[in-house]
C-alpha cells in the first residue's frame, strides 16, 4: 500500500505541473503535502502560498500519505513519465523534513479555502485538460485514505484524532475508522513517523471542515448472512470507504477476495469501483449494495483465516441455492451436510428430527429425498468443527466446474447465444451447458471493448502464425464494458503479481482507464502473512441455532485446523510465482513500462466527456509535444535512466504470455539484458521468443480502423552513436506499447471502448517492423533526430508516410523478397544489421535515400524488412532472446511473407492526415540534405502497434544530426483504443530519446468501412 | 472422504454383453473387414474373463440379441460416472434399442438413471472420455451437440468440453484415460488436434502417453485395491510399438488384451464394458 500511496501523490504533481505551473498555484486542491513541499521548493518566493496548498490538499477522506520521501518517489516514479519523475524527484528529496512545519502552521488559515475549491474540482468534470487533472486528485485522495488507514500507526492516529477534535468539533468518520481498523495491523511501518504525522493532521483539519458540508447518506449493505448493515457516508464518498466500513464490521482482513456490487437501472449487478466515488456510479440507483465474493481463490484452503473461509462458504451457500453454481444431486448432499455441521455441530438424534433442516436451502430445488440424504451425510461428520466443516465444503465446492466462474451472455460472431465465463484461469466460453472454448490469461494478448463488442486477442499458438482477434456482442455497450472490466480485474488479480500502474500521462488520450487497482492474489497472500491476531471469534449467523452450532469450542477448534490448512502459505514466495508465472523479477521492472502505458489510457477517460474525440486527441498532441520540447533535458535523464528497466520488462511480459514458456523465457531473459546494443538484442529476442507476426493477425480483425500518425521529433543534441541506439530501443518498446493501447485521434470515446492488454508484467512481445509497412491500420512516424550538433533532418518521415495505402500494393512484392532474401540472411544479420548501422551505411547518402540506406545498413536481412514489407518481428522477452536471436531470423521471414499476404486484403474507406510540425528546428528539416552517414530502420510490433524506427544520422557542415523518425502503425480492429496507443506511442518515443525534440506529428488515419457497423 | 472426484478408476463392477451372432455380417464398420466370428467371441470371453477373474471385479453379463448386431459394444449404452448413470442415445439408428437393457440392468446396480429423451440428442459413449476432472464429448458422426448438453445436465459437477472429431468413429478411437491425469492418444493427425483441444480447453495439465497407433491409445485404466494401476492395452502382436511403449509403464499393472476381431468393427478395448463404482458412493 505504501508505494501506491506515494504513486499517488506523484501523480497529483504530474498533473498540476505538467499542465502549468501556475495552476498549482492556483488550484488548491494539491492533495499531498510533498506537492506542497515541491511547490514551495520551486518557488521559494511563495512559501505561503505552498503552505496553504499543503493545508489545503489533504482532501477531505485522505489523511496524508504516510509514506515517506523514498517510498514516494517510487510510487511517483511508476506513474510519471520519466521527465516528470526528475522534477519532482528532485524538489521532494529536500523539503520534506524541513518543509513540515511550515505546513502544520499554515493548514487552518488554508483551510477555507480548501473547501470552496474542493467543489469545483467535482464540477470539473466536463473532459479536456482540467478534467484530468481533477480525476487524477480525486484518485489520489482515495489512496491517501487507504494508505492512512494502513500505514497510520495508532500514535499517530491519537493525534490526529485530539487535534480534530480541538480544531473541529466534527471528526471525519471516516478517518477514524478507517484508521482504527488497520492501525493496529501495521505498526511496524514506522518509518517516517514525523512527516507522517504532520500531513495527516493537517488533513484531518481540512477533512473536518468539508465534511461539515457534506451531505451523508445511509447506505444499505446486505451481507453474506443475509443481514443488513447501514452505515453513513458522505454522498461523495469513494466505494472503498464503504467497503472498509463493512470490512470492519466483519472484522474481515483479507477482503481483497470480496467487494460490493450493486445492481444497476437495467437490475444488472455491478462492482463498485472503490476507487471512484459512490454516487457516480449508482447513479439513480438505491444506495443498497451487496457485500460478496468478486475473486474466488482457487484455493481456498491457502486462505489465513477461518473467517474468510466461512464467508466464502456463505456466498457458495448463495452461489448454489440459486442455482448459479451447479452442482449434482450428490454434490448438493455433500455440501449441505457439511454446512448442518459447521452451522449446527454434530448431528443429535434428539434434537434433530428430520425437520431441523428445513431452514436451509441446500438446493435451488431441495426435495425431501435430497435432505434425508443431507442429514444421513451429517451424520458421518461426527466431531467435525466448523472451521473444518467449512475447509472440507470449500474442498469440494472448488472442484465443481462452475466453481468462480462469473458468466455474461454474449453472442459470438454469428450471432449464437454463448456465455462468457471469467474465471481465475481465463476466459471461459459455453454455449449453453458445453464448454466450446477456453481462452487461459497467456493466450489473451488483449482484451477490449468497443460499444457493444468485446474483443480479445489471441497468441498465436505453437503451429500458428498469425495472432487472432475474437469478438463477442453483447447485449449492450454497458454489459460489454461490464465483461471488459471484469476480465482486467480477474487477469490483474490473478495472473499479476502486482497491479499495472493507472495511467497517469494525459497524453491523447480515450478510452476507459479503468484498472485494477486493488491487491493481486500475490498481494493479498503476502498480505495475509503479516496477519498476526488470535482467531477471531465470529458468528455464524445463518442460522438461527448459532448458539448451539458453536456448542463446544468452535473457536479452538478451528484455529488449529486452519493452521493446518494453511501451512502451505508458509512459502508465499513458491506460490506467488507459480500462480503468476512471471517472474518476481519481472515485476519488478513492470512498473515503468506499466507506468507509461497506463498513464495514457486514464488521461482518455477524463476526456471522455468531450464531444469530439478525434480532436481532442490531436490538440491534446500538439501540447505535449510542445511540453515535451520544453522538458528535453529532463527527458534526456529520464531516457538514461529509465531505457535499461522498463525494457526488459515489457518484453519478458510479453514473452512470458505464452503460459508455459513463460517462466522459462523469464529466467534465461534476466541475463539477457545487454545494454550495449539494445537494438539487436531486441531483435534476437523478438525473434526467438516469437516470430508471429502480429500484423498477421489483423487480417483476421472484424473491425478495421487505420489511423495514422506521424510524429517526428527532431532534436539537436549529443546524438552520438551511443545515444541513439538507446533511443531505439527505448523507441521499440513504446512502439509495442503504444499499440497495445491506442490512444490518438481515433473515434474511440472514452467510455465507448477501452483496451487492456492482458499481458502479464513479464510477458511481452514485440515485433519490429521496417518502416514501410501499409497493413495496419494506424500509423504513427515519430521522427527524433538528435544531431550531436549540426541541424539536418532526413525528409525520412515523409518518405515514409506515403505508404500507408501504397504499403498495401508494396507489400505484395515485398513478400517475395523477403521470403528469398531472408533465409539467407537469418541468423546473423538481423542482429549485426542493427547494431552496426553506424560502420556500414555510409553508402548511403541521400535523404530520400533513406528507405534504401536502411537496408544496406542493416545487411540484407534488414533491407528485405526495410523495404515496404512488413516484417515483423515478434520481439517477446528481450532478455531471453538473445541466445535464441540467430535461429529465429528464420521464422521471421517466414512470417512476413505471411503477413503481407493476408494484409492486403483490407480496405481503407477514409484517409485523415494531420500534420503537427514543431517550429523549433528551422533547418533541420527536410531541406538540407547532408552526408548521410547512416541509416539504420528497426521495426518493432506489438500487439496492435507496428512501430517501425528509422535513424539516420547525416553530416552537415560539420555537424552530425541524428533523425530518427517513428512510424508507429496501430492496427485498427474496433477493439483498439487508437488514441491511447498513440498517445502511448508518442510519450514513450519521448521518454526514451530526451534529447531530441519532436519536429513533426504526422497522424494518418484511415479507416475501414467494413463489417464492423454495429 | 467420498468427495467430488476422488478415486478415479476404482471400480467394483462392470457390465458387459456377449457377442451377438450378427455382428461378423451386420456390425457397423466403418472399413468393410471380414470378421471371424468366433475368434471374436474368443476375444471377448478373454476380456470379460480378465475383468472377472483377473481384476475380481464384479461383472453383469448381458445376453446377446441378435436383432443387435453391434450390442457388445455396451459403452455406447451407457456413460456412469459416480452413482449416476446417463442412458444414451446412441447415434447409429440401428443400435438405439441396446440401452434398453442396459438401463434395466444399472438400475439394477442402484444407480441413478437419467435418461436422454430428447429425440434431437445423440450420444454415443464411445465419444465420451472421462478424465477424473472433467468431461470431454467428441462431436461426431454419433454425438451431436444436444448429446453433450444433456451429458453435462447429467453430471453438473464436472465440466464438459466439445471436442470436434473428424475422420474417426468416436473420440475414443485414439484416445483414453491411462492413468490419473495421463491421457494415451494416438500419434495420427486427427488424435493430436483434438488432444490440442483438449488441452487448450482444460484448466488441468494433463500428462500424455503417445502411441504411434491411434487404435492402441484405447486402453482401459483401473485402479483396484490391492493391485493399484491396471491398464488393459493392446497385445504387442497386433501393434508391437504400441505395446512397447505401454510396457514403459512400470507401476502400472499391464495387461495386455486381444482385440484383433472386433477393432474390425470399430470396437476398442473401452467399448466392451461400463464400469461401475458402487462401493462408496456418496
Amino acid at each position: 500500500m505504501t508505494t501506491e500511496v506515494g504513486s499517488e501523490s506523484n501523480v497529483k504533481k504530474e498533473a498540476e505541473k505538467a499542465p502549468e505551473v501556475q495552476q498549482q498555484t492556483n488550484q488548491p486542491d494539491k492533495p499531498d503535502p510533498a506537492s506542497a513541499e515541491q511547490t514551495q521548493e520551486e518557488s521559494p518566493s511563495t512559501e505561503a502560498e505552498s503552505g496553504q496548498e499543503a493545508a489545503a490538499s489533504p482532501e477531505p477522506s485522505s489523511p496524508p500519505p504516510a509514506a515517506g520521501g523514498q517510498k514516494k518517489e517510487k510510487g511517483i516514479s511508476r506513474f510519471l513519465p520519466p521527465w516528470l519523475k526528475r522534477q519532482k524527484s528532485q524538489s521532494q528529496d529536500k523539503p520534506s523534513e524541513s518543509s513540515v512545519p511550515p505546513k502544520q502552521e499554515s493548514v487552518e488559515a488554508v483551510k477555507e479555502e480548501q473547501e470552496e475549491t474542493s467543489q469545483p474540482k467535482e464540477e470539473a468534470d466536463g473532459g479536456g485538460a482540467g478534467t484530468a487533472s481533477t480525476e487524477q486528485t480525486e484518485e489520489v485522495k482515495e489512496v491517501r485514505e487507504e494508505s492512512t488507514a494502513e500505514e497510520v500507526q495508532p500514535e499517530e492516529k491519537e493525534t490526529e484524532e485530539e487535534k480534530s477534535i480541538g480544531s473541529a468539533d466534527t471528526q471525519p468518520v471516516r478517518e477514524e475508522k478507517e484508521g482504527e481498523s488497520e492501525v493496529k495491523q501495521e505498526k511496524e511501518e514506522t518509518t517516517k513517523e514525523e512527516e507522517q504525522v504532520i500531513p495527516h493532521e493537517a488533513s484531518v483539519l481540512s477533512a473536518l471542515k468539508v465534511n461539515k458540508k457534506m451531505k451523508m447518506v445511509v447506505c444499505h449493505v446486505t451481507l453474506l448472512d443475509g443481514s443488513q448493515f447501514s452505515c453513513e457516508v458522505e454522498k461523495r464518498a469513494k466505494g472503498h470507504y464503504l467497503f472498509f466500513q463493512v470490512c470492519e464490521q466483519l472484522n474481515l482482513l483479507e477482503k481483497d477476495y470480496f467487494g460490493l456490487s450493486f445492481k444497476d437501472n437495467a437490475e444488472q449487478r455491478c462492482w463498485l469501483d472503490p476507487t471512484k466515488e459512490i454516487k457516480r456510479q449508482i447513479r439513480n440507483s438505491q444506495w443498497q449494495f451487496a457485500f460478496s465474493v468478486k475473486f474466488y481463490p482457487p484455493d481456498p484452503s491457502q486462505l489465513t483465516e477461518d473467517i474468510t473461509r466461512y464467508l466464502l462458504c456463505l456466498q457458495l451457500r448463495q452461489d448454489i441455492a440459486s442455482g448459479r453454481l451447479p452442482c449434482s444431486f450428490v454434490t448438493h448432499a455433500l455440501l449441505g451436510s457439511y454446512t448442518l455441521q459447521a452451522e449446527l455441530g454434530d448431528h443429535d438424534p434428539e434434537e434433530h428430527r428430520l425437520d431441523y433442516i428445513s431452514d436451509f436451502q441446500f438446493a435451488p430445488n431441495q426435495t425431501k429425498e435430497l435432505e434425508e440424504k443431507v442429514v444421513e451425510l451429517h451424520k458421518s461428520h461426527r466431531g467435525m468443527t466448523p472451521a473444518q466443516s467449512d475447509a472440507q465444503f470449500l474442498e469440494n465446492a472448488k472442484k465443481l466446474s462452475m466453481y468462480g466462474v462469473d458468466l455474461h451472455h454474449a453472442k459470438d460472431s454469428e450471432g449464437v447465444d454463448i456465455m462468457l465465463g471469467v474465471c481465475a484461469n481465463g476466459l471461459l466460453i459455453y454455449k449453453d451447458r458445453l464448454r466450446i472454448n477456453r481462452f487461459a490469461w497467456p493466450k489473451i494478448l488483449k482484451i477490449s471493448y468497443k460499444r457493444s463488442n468485446f474483443y480479445i486477442k489471441i497468441r498465436p499458438g505453437e503451429a500458428e502464425q498469425f495472432e487472432s482477434t475474437v469478438g463477442f456482442k453483447l447485449p449492450n455497450h454497458r454489459a460489454a464494458k461490464r465483461v471488459w472490466k471484469v476480465c482486467v480485474e480477474h487477469h490483474t488479480f490473478f495472473r499479476l503479481v502486482s497491479p499495472e500502474q493507472p495511467t497517469k500521462t494525459k497524453f491523447l488520450t480515450l478510452g476507459s482507464k479503468f484498472r485494477y487497482s486493488g491487491r493481486t492474489q500475490a498481494q493479498t497472500r503476502q498480505a495475509s502473512t503479516l496477519i498476526d491476531r488470535p482467531t477471531p471469534y465470529f458468528q455464524r449467523t445463518s442460522s438461527k441455532r448459532i448458539s448451539r452450532s458453536l456448542d463446544g469450542a468452535p473457536v479452538v477448534n478451528v484455529s488449529d485446523y486452519s493452521q493446518a490448512a494453511g501451512a502451505g502459505e508458509n512459502g508465499p514466495a513458491l506460490e506467488l510465482s507459480s500462480d503468476s508465472k512471471s517472474p518476481q523479477v519481472e515485476v519488478m521492472e513492470k512498473p515503468n513500462a506499466d507506468a507509461a502505458t497506463s498513464i495514457s489510457s486514464e488521461t482518455a477517460f477524463e476526456t471522455d466527456g468531450a464531444g469530439a474525440p478525434e480532436r481532442k486527441d490531436l490538440d491534446k498532441t500538439q501540447e505535449d509535444v510542445l511540453k515535451h520540447q520544453a522538458s528535453i533535458s529532463e527527458l534526456k535523464r529520464s531516457f538514461m535512466e529509465a531505457t535499461p528497466d522498463p525494457r526488459p520488462s515489457q518484453w519478458d511480459k510479453r514473452l512470458t504470455g505464452s503460459p508455459a514458456t513463460s517462466l522459462r523465457l523469464q529466467a534465461q531473459g534476466v541475463p539477457q539484458k545487454t545494454p550495449p546494443c539494445p537494438e539487436t538484442d531486441i531483435r534476437d529476442a523478438s525473434k526467438s521468443a516469437e516470430v508471429k507476426p502480429e500484423v498477421n493477425g489483423q487480417p483476421e480483425v472484424i473491425e478495421v480502423m487505420e489511423e495514422t500518425v506521424v510524429i517526428e521529433e527532431v532534436i539537436k543534441a549529443k546524438p552520438k552513436s551511443p545515444a541513439p541506439e538507446a533511443s531505439f530501443t527505448a523507441e521499440t518498446e513504446c512502439a509495442a506499447e503504444v499499440k497495445e493501447e491506442r490512444s490518438l485521434s481515433s473515434d474511440s470515446e472514452s467510455e465507448e471502448e477501452a483496451e487492456y492488454h492482458a499481458q502479464p508484467p513479464s510477458t511481452s512481445i514485440s515485433t519490429q517492423q521496417i518502416k514501410e509497412e501499409p497493413e495496419e491500420e494506424q500509423e504513427a512516424v515519430l521522427t527524433q533526430q538528435a544531431p550531436p550538433s549540426g541541424v539536418e533532418s532526413q525528409p525520412i518521415t515523409e518518405a515514409a508516410e506515403p505508404g500507408p495505402a501504397a504499403e498495401e500494393e508494396k507489400a505484395a512484392q515485398p513478400h517475395e523478397k523477403e521470403r528469398t532474401d531472408e533465409p539467407l540472411a537469418t541468423p546473423d544479420e538481423a542482429p549485426n544489421g542493427h547494431a552496426l548501422q553506424a560502420e556500414a551505411p555510409p553508402t548511403l547518402r541521400t535523404a530520400a535515400a533513406e528507405k534504401e540506406e536502411p537496408h544496406i545498413v542493416n545487411g540484407s536481412a534488414s533491407r528485405v524488412e526495410t523495404e515496404h514489407l512488413p516484417q515483423v518481428i515478434c520481439y517477446s522477452e528481450p532478455p531471453v532472446v538473445k541466445t535464441e536471436m540467430v535461429t529465429i531470423s528464420d521464422t521471421f521471414a517466414a512470417q512476413k511473407t505471411e503477413i503481407s499476404t493476408k494484409e492486403v486484403p483490407i480496405v481503407h474507406t477514409e484517409t485523415k492526415t494531420i500534420t503537427y510540425e514543431a517550429a523549433q528546428l528551422d533547418g533541420n528539416g527536410d531541406g538540407e540534405p547532408g552526408v548521410l552517414m547512416t541509416a539504420q530502420t528497426i521495426t518493432s510490433e506489438s500487439l496492435c502497434t507496428t512501430t517501425t524506427t528509422h535513424i539516420t544520422k547525416t553530416l552537415k557542415g560539420g555537424l552530425s544530426e541524428t533523425r530518427i523518425e517513428k512510424r508507429i502503425v496501430i492496427t485498427g480492429d474496433s477493439d483498439i483504443d487508437h488514441d491511447q496507443a498513440l498517445a502511448q506511442a508518442i510519450k514513450e518515443a519521448k521518454e526514451q530519446h530526451p534529447d531530441m525534440s519532436v519536429t513533426r506529428v504526422v497522424v494518418h488515419k484511415e479507416t475501414e468501412l467494413a463489417e464492423d457497423e454495429d | 472422504m467420498a468427495g467430488l472426484m476422488s478415486g478415479f478408476g476404482s471400480f467394483t463392477h462392470a457390465v458387459v454383453r456377449a457377442v451377438s451372432q450378427s455382428l461378423a455380417k451386420e456390425a457397423l464398420r466403418t472399413d468393410s473387414l471380414e470378421v471371424d466370428l468366433l475368434k471374436a467371441q474368443e476375444e471377448h470371453d478373454e476380456y470379460v474373463s480378465v475383468l472377472k477373474h483377473r481384476l475380481g471385479l464384479e461383472v453383469v453379463e448381458l445376453p446377446a440379441d441378435e436383432a443387435l448386431p453391434d450390442c457388445v459394444f455396451v459403452e455406447d449404452a451407457a456413460v456412469v460416472c459416480g452413482d449416476t448413470a446417463l442412458i444414451t442415445r446412441p447415434g447409429a439408428e440401428s443400435r438405439r434399442k441396446e440401452t434398453e437393457a442396459m438401463k434395466a440392468a444399472l438400475t439394477e446396480l442402484g444407480l441413478n438413471i437419467v435418461e436422454m429423451t430428447d429425440e434431437s440428442a445423440t450420444l454415443d459413449g464411445g465419444d465420451v472420455l472421462f478424465t477424473g476432472r472433467e468431461f470431454f464429448v467428441g462431436l461426431s458422426k454419433r454425438t451431436n451437440q444436444r448429446g453433450a448438453e444433456i451429458l453435462a445436465d447429467a453430471f453438473k459437477d464436472y465440466t464438459v468440453s466439445t471436442v470436434p472429431i473428424q475422420d474417426r468413429l468416436h473420440l475414443k478411437s485414439f484416445c483414453s484415460m491411462a492413468g490419473p491425469d495421463l491421457i494415451a492418444i494416438g500419434s495420427s493427425e486427427a488424435a493430436q488436434k483434438a488432444l490440442k483441444i483438449m488441452q487448450q480447453m482444460s484448466d488441468h495439465k494433463y500428462d500424455k502417453l503417445t502411441l504411434p497407433d491411434d487404435l492402441a491409445a484405447n486402453c482401459v485404466y483401473m485402479n483396484l485395491p490391492g493391485k493399484g494401476d491396471v491398464l488393459l492395452h493392446c497385445t504387442p502382436e497386433e501393434f508391437p510399438e504400441s505395446a512397447k511403449v505401454f510396457e514403459m509403464l512400470k507401476d502400472h499393472m499391464l495387461i495386455p488384451v486381444s482385440n484383433h476381431e472386433k477393432v474390425k468393427v470399430d470396437g476398442a478395448l473401452t467399448c466392451c464394458s461400463v464400469l461401475i463404482n458402487k462401493k462408496k458412493n456418496i
